[in-house]
């Protein structure tokens, strides 16, 4: 088990204050303006050693995405946003760093603003996290009245405004184009790529979209020192990860833990076991609702970090570990899944507009017994016209769920079609 | 769109002029457009201050596209798009309900049906014959580990079960404030139920 | 210049193109929906997926990839195939299978593409999504059940009609394309989204249910409903023009057409005239030719020429001006004219009366002064290349004149010729942007000469344009914005008043005993002398049929081959798609037969000849197709006596559907009218 002085968020769970003064206590803040003495590139080089991957769900290096924005300005400004959207289904360790160490993620925006030479930062913060907009910005405010932001912000010679945007109920601003419409005041549509973001961004601008606990990181990363995070976790899958387990244990919880923990340990250990015990498990979700469900055999042995989910074709998404024991209808929660994706397609696309709705209708059949083992077969291959060939990855994180079903519950999902005859057979016969 | 509840007028009062000139400065000159979203909700809230109940009307938006020099049809497809601005009135008390998988595997359907029971609603989108509850849907609010999650109005309730919503729903009813929100059990926040596992050497202080 | 390889052909693209535009280059045609390659990209249609080597193995949208040096793209691969069909199951398994009742059948992408790319079979077992109908007035025809949300429209009408009102409200599958608020669509151009639409989501209203595309005669044409000269076809089954689509010539129309251009084409079914009449006791009477013509005669017998004078209209051919100028000569007559506006138009000069910089040049300018214009109204399709231009940054645009929503932001100088004033002494802080312009270009309406001080107007507008740099060897910036699609032809063939002729105001009041009116409608015919014997010769019962003494029936556009020059001196000709009805004839055959009939044949007796007479007098007519900006090299301009009066400057065209004999007959722009200007009557309210 990780020990507590190697977590980076020792107020996760807010039982100490949540202001600039506590978090000063906790050792934010301390030596900032040395930090940023040390110069843009040299800040980059730190994190790329770090091994820091992005903790959004894509697992991106970040220092590499940080070393795409431009050295010098073509003229036009660059842009850092925040992606505070957090809505994966499963997910809420976002939540818990801003309303809790708000002053982290501040400071690492003050860091990614000055690395990559943006004078400005928005956090985009999904808008039912209203009480926690207002934390955060208060803990602006106070940022601001202390220098760290703003005008020559922390005595570092650099300008950096930092402003709060507040979403209003679209899963679909947290993939990052979308997010960057949403900013300049259009509907949630992802962008066609290229161009990236970091040739062109908020207002055609360089601009560079990390997730709020990718950047909350990089301060104790800044602090301690590379070598120090990459020696927790495993090889390229360095550092700690908030994960947050829900559903069927005892104790839910969210947990900052290694990289590379076995699955088995984080419910055992921290969430006081699997409902009934390990052995009533029947399912887990690793990393939130896109990721491809395990089933018991899977999860006995399956370790929680980028590579190793990859290797069994799910992944470590966000951190959002679903459980799910014996009890539980696991085709109807991923029907509800497929709910989730129709629900939040934005529309844009051919693929993902309508494919995401024939697929939670079929899922629904299988789930109230009306489906054939032809509709069964059907649905797969639909999931593999959605996925591929939609403009962002929601294509991919609509089909997925149910690609990982048909993989790991292959009997469950048939037995459930193999007693159903159409109404137009059964007339027939 | 609800035709007959059109206001007839709208126009920022003072006290959302002071927001709007906020949110317009946090976006670089010309790019006011960005403002539309907070613009949008500064209006919805307005409505509930001057009127009781959170929605924007089409006016409102029309206000909106104006001030930010936008086209009327950007603005509309703004509101249709993002669920959290209610194109229709809501009751004093909007309870968003969330019934993805996360808060579904923790009970979910039994606070929906407590919902269902206290305030005489059908359905969701629906509002009670008081007009002091709307249901909706929602999806998944960001509070897994807390699951389920109620929302009402701005506030988290969480960890529930039937019969703790319930018991909400009716000081409610009967004229009672919002309980302080978070956990219904006890919890502070996303720690385990009982007590930290880790960061056990840190002090509480308390919040 | 980035080389590729599509489909094992090579081709050398210019960098920033797209992989679409590099096949269309190559030769190999992608399926598109969303992909208009006038509009911007929205990649939302995913039809044109295609397979790119050395990219993550999935298919990409070739409409949004650029391109890059070395590139092999397959657009028919297993993978591209297999991306493609499962689009098109997507885009069908929502659509109706109502086809034999769509009016889009037979010309339909959506059905094109499915026989490539469809199955035989839907595997669609759940309910299909209905979505209710928009009514967006007389124009287009909304069945939104049909949507594909390729978001063409949506594009459209804020990209390049500038009306920004149609959106894709609420989102996912229950995503709607529409205004949010019923109302008709308020932009000239709306006729345009029924041709991009790809389905039959958008169609004709007036066309509803009227012909399958199958069963239509296909002719070219061009447009005289205003001065540009669209490039349009005129698609006709049996005696009847059906529907009028725009042509692709990018140097004109590209492929726009403006609503009255489209869909006055069913008044060229009403108020008919189709047999001679011939006024006795004070009522018309219903005539044959022979006797039609013998009651002319009867008049001109002895009459001197210079009691008799003629007047072309505003939609008038070439050719047929030519023949009547010829035989008012023969007549010994110099009293012609073709302004029957009596705009100030100097035909002493071709530079003095055309859109000298060209249609097409306007996107070389970059300043812009128009005066007593409103080209949205006058000409939409013109208006939507200046928004163009406008659109592409660093133009900045003044207007002097009645404001108006032009589309585009414009600087308001004032409404009055002082306001030019102020441009020539520099009082004005548009004159900086005129003078620090490269290619700045000012644009004179008909409502700036069309009035007692329109030669003053013309020439300080001429004179501005000197000021300001406007005319060099390179670039000629002055222009006249004309309203009347025949009004340059004649002028070309100086169908003005002669030496010692009258011009219109002279005819009028009994200034002449016997005048012949050529499809001219336009004019105050009360002016005309109570004891002058007129002779109305046109295709509609208008206003110079209803005080005509002998009504000789002609042709419409449709109904002729004829040449018309536009308002940039392009000269064009257009085929004759259907007969004239009843006894109506080409307008060129009944001015050769009377010439006969009155003992002053002309010199021509076919088409041919007429034509070859046409560029006998003056060459510009033997270059079909061609313009060529002028130089602006004569600073020497028209003269004028006196300077421009204060009145403030209003726009020609006050209501844009009904301009002339053939728009004021369409049921479809009255209904234009009923629906949008009492809109816009009740705002004002």
């Amino acid at each position: 088990m990780l020990n507590d002085a190697d977590r980076i968020y020792q107020n996760l769970y807010g039982q100490q204050g949540w202001n600039l003064e506590a978090a000063r206590a906790r050792g934010d803040y301390a030596g900032i303006t040395d930090i940023l003495a040390r110069g843009r590139d040299p800040l980059i080089e730190e994190l790329k050693t770090s091994g820091m991957r992005g903790r959004g769900g894509a697992g991106f290096p970040t220092g590499m995405k940080w070393s795409f924005m431009p050295k010098q300005s073509d003229g036009r400004p660059s842009f850092l946003v925040v992606n505070a959207d957090e809505s994966e289904p499963g997910t809420c360790k976002d939540r818990d760093i801003i309303r809790h160490e708000p002053h982290k993620l501040i400071e690492g925006s003050l860091i990614a603003g000055f690395a990559m030479g943006a004078n400005t930062g928005y956090i985009y913060i999904r808008g039912e996290y209203h009480n926690e907009a207002e934390r955060l910005q208060a803990a602006i405010d106070e940022a601001y009245g202390a220098g760290l932001l703003g005008e020559n912000a922390a005595g570092s010679g650099w300008d950096f405004n930092l402003y709060l945007h507040r979403g209003a109920g679209a899963y679909i601003c947290g993939e990052e184009s979308a997010m960057l419409e949403s900013l300049e005041g259009k509907k949630g549509m992802p962008r066609m790529k290229p161009p990236f973001p970091a040739a062109m961004g908020l207002y055609g601008c360089p601009t560079t979209v990390n997730n709020v606990e990718t950047i909350a990181g990089v301060p104790t990363i800044m602090r301690r020192g590379a070598t120090w995070f990459s020696s927790l976790g495993k090889p390229k899958n360095s550092g700690t990860k908030i994960f947050c387990i829900s559903g069927h244990v005892n104790k839910p919880c969210n947990v900052e833990e290694e990289l590379g923990i076995p699955l088995r340990d984080l419910i055992d250990k921290h969430c006081g076991g699997v409902r009934g015990g390990w052995d009533n498990l029947q399912a887990v979700i690793p990393g939130g609702a896109s990721s491809p469900i395990l089933n018991k055999e899977m999860c006995d042995t399956q370790l929680m970090d980028f590579d190793s989910l990859a290797a069994v074709k799910s992944m470590l998404g966000s951190g959002a570990v679903i459980v799910m024991d014996k009890s539980a209808d696991v085709v109807k929660a991923i029907w509800r899944l497929s709910k989730f994706f129709k629900h939040e397609s934005c529309g844009q696309c051919t693929p993902c507009r309508e494919g995401t709705g024939w697929m939670m209708r079929m899922m629904d059949r299988i789930v109230q017994g009306h489906a054939t083992l032809a509709d069964i077969a059907l649905l797969e291959q639909v999931t593999t016209q959605v996925a591929g060939h939609t403009i962002c990855a929601f294509g991919e994180a609509s089909s997925w769920p149910i690609q990982g079903l048909m993989r790991a519950f292959a009997p469950m999902v048939r037995a459930r079609a193999i007693d159903y005859t159409p109404a137009l057979q059964q007339a027939a016969e | 769109m609800n035709t007959l509840a059109e206001p007839t007028d709208f126009a920022f009062d003072e006290a959302a002029e002071a927001d709007v000139l906020v949110a317009i400065a946090r976006y670089p000159a010309g790019k006011q457009a960005s403002a539309v979203m907070p613009l949008l909700e500064i209006a919805q809230r307005q409505m509930k201050r001057v009127t009781g109940s959170a929605w924007l009307p089409r006016l409102a938006m029309d206000v909106v596209a104006k001030r930010l020099g936008m086209a009327p049809v950007r603005v509309y497809e703004m509101a249709t798009f993002y669920l959290m601005y209610n194109l229709q009135p809501v009751g004093k008390y909007h309870l968003q309900l969330c019934t993805t998988t996360p808060c579904w595997l923790r009970g979910s359907d039994d606070v929906v049906a407590a919902c269902k029971k206290i305030t005489g609603i059908h359905g969701f989108g629906e509002t009670s014959a008081d007009g002091m509850f709307t249901m909706t849907e929602v999806e998944c609010l960001g509070a897994c580990v807390n699951a389920p999650i109620l929302q009402i109005n701005d506030d988290y309730y969480e960890d529930l079960d039937g019969a703790r919503t319930e018991a909400l729903l009716e000081t409610l009813k009967s004229g009672g404030a919002l309980p302080a929100p978070g956990s219904t059990v006890g919890r502070h926040a996303s720690e385990p139920e009982g007590g930290r596992s880790v960061l056990l050497a840190t002090t509480s202080t308390g919040e | 210049m980035a080389k590729l390889t599509i489909d094992g052909i090579e081709v050398e693209v210019p960098n920033g193109s797209t992989v679409i535009q590099a096949a269309e280059a190559a030769g190999v045609e992608i399926p598109r929906f969303c992909y208009h390659e006038r509009l911007s990209v929205a990649g939302n249609c995913r039809m044109c997926l295609v397979e790119i080597e050395k990219m993550p193995p999935k298919p990409v949208a070739s409409c949004g990839m650029p391109v890059s040096e070395g590139m092999v793209v397959h657009t028919d691969s297993e993978m591209v195939r297999r991306g493609r069909r499962g689009v098109m199951e997507f885009l069908l398994i929502n659509h109706p299978l109502d086809c034999p009742i769509c009016d889009q059948g037979g010309e339909c992408d959506l059905q094109d593409e499915a026989v490539g790319y469809g199955r035989d079979h839907s595997r669609y077992d759940e309910n299909k999504r209905a979505v209710g109908n928009k009514d967006w007035g007389p124009i287009v025809k909304t069945v939104m059940t049909r949507c594909i949300h390729c978001t063409r429209c949506i594009r459209f009408s804020a990209e390049i009609a500038g009306v920004p009102e149609l959106g894709a409200v609420y989102r996912g599958e229950s995503m709607e394309v529409g205004t949010y608020v019923d109302k008709p669509l308020s932009s000239e151009l709306s006729g345009n989204l029924i041709d991009l639409c790809p389905v039959g989501a958008l169609t004709a209203k007036p066309y509803a249910f009227t012909a399958r595309t199958w069963e239509l005669r296909k002719t070219d044409s061009i447009d005289v409903l205003d001065a540009l000269g669209a490039n349009i076809r005129v698609d006709a089954r049996g005696a009847e023009v059906l529907r009028i689509l725009p042509r692709r010539n990018d140097e004109v129309n590209e492929e726009w057409l403006g609503d009255k251009s489209r869909f006055s084409v069913d008044g060229l079914k009403r108020r008919r005239l189709d047999k001679p009449w011939i006024r006795k006791s004070g009522k018309l009477q219903p005539a044959s030719w022979e006797e039609a013509f013998a009651a002319i005669a009867d008049r001109l017998k002895g009459m001197p020429g210079e009691r008799i004078g003629a007047i072309a209209g505003d939609l008038c051919d070439a050719e047929s001006m030519l023949a009547l100028k010829d035989m008012m000569s023969a007549l010994g007559s110099a009293n012609i004219d073709c302004r029957q506006d009596g705009a100030a138009l100097d035909a002493s000069r071709r530079e003095f009366y055309l859109f000298n910089t060209t249609i097409a040049g306007i996107e070389e300018a970059d300043a812009l002064l128009i005066i007593g214009a409103n080209p949205r109204r006058e000409s939409p399709v013109l208006n939507a290349r200046i928004r163009k231009r406008w659109v592409a940054g660093g133009f900045p645009v003044a207007l002097i004149g009645e404001h108006a929503d032009l589309t585009y932001d414009f600087e308001h100088i004032g409404n009055g010729p002082a306001a030019l004033q102020s441009l020539a002494d520099g009082s004005h802080g548009f004159a900086e942007a005129l003078k620090s312009a490269k290619n700045p270009m000012i644009i004179i309406g008909q409502g700036a000469l069309a009035r007692p001080d329109g030669a003053a107007m013309l020439a300080a507008a001429w004179a501005l344009a000197v000021q300001f740099g406007m005319l060099n060897a390179d670039w000629h910036g002055f222009n006249v914005l004309h309203t009347a699609a025949s009004r340059v032809a004649a002028l070309d063939l100086g169908f003005v008043p002669g030496a010692g002729g009258k011009d219109i105001a002279a005819m009028l009041g009994g200034g002449v005993d016997a005048l012949w009116l050529l499809g001219a409608d336009e004019f105050d015919t009360a002016k005309i002398g109570a004891e002058t014997f007129v002779i109305y010769q046109g295709h509609h019962g208008d206003a110079g049929a209803s005080r005509a003494d002998v009504i000789l029936p002609g042709a419409a556009y449709t109904e002729k081959p004829g040449t018309y020059t536009n308002m940039e001196g392009r000269v064009q000709q257009g085929f004759m798609a259907v007969s004239p009805p009843g006894d109506a004839r080409e307008d060129w055959r009944i001015l050769r037969a009377i010439s006969a009939y009155i003992g002053h044949a002309l010199p021509y007796d076919n088409f041919v000849e007429l034509r070859a007479r046409l560029a006998q007098v003056n060459p510009v007519f033997a270059a079909v197709e061609q313009v060529r900006r002028l130089a602006g090299t004569d600073a020497s301009g028209p003269v004028a006596q006196g300077a421009p009066g204060d009145a403030a400057l209003v726009s020609a065209v006050q209501n844009y559907y009904q301009t002339d004999p053939i728009s004021r007959a369409s049921p479809t722009m009255a209904a234009c009218v009923a629906a949008h200007y009492t809109v816009v009557a009740e705002a004002a309210e």
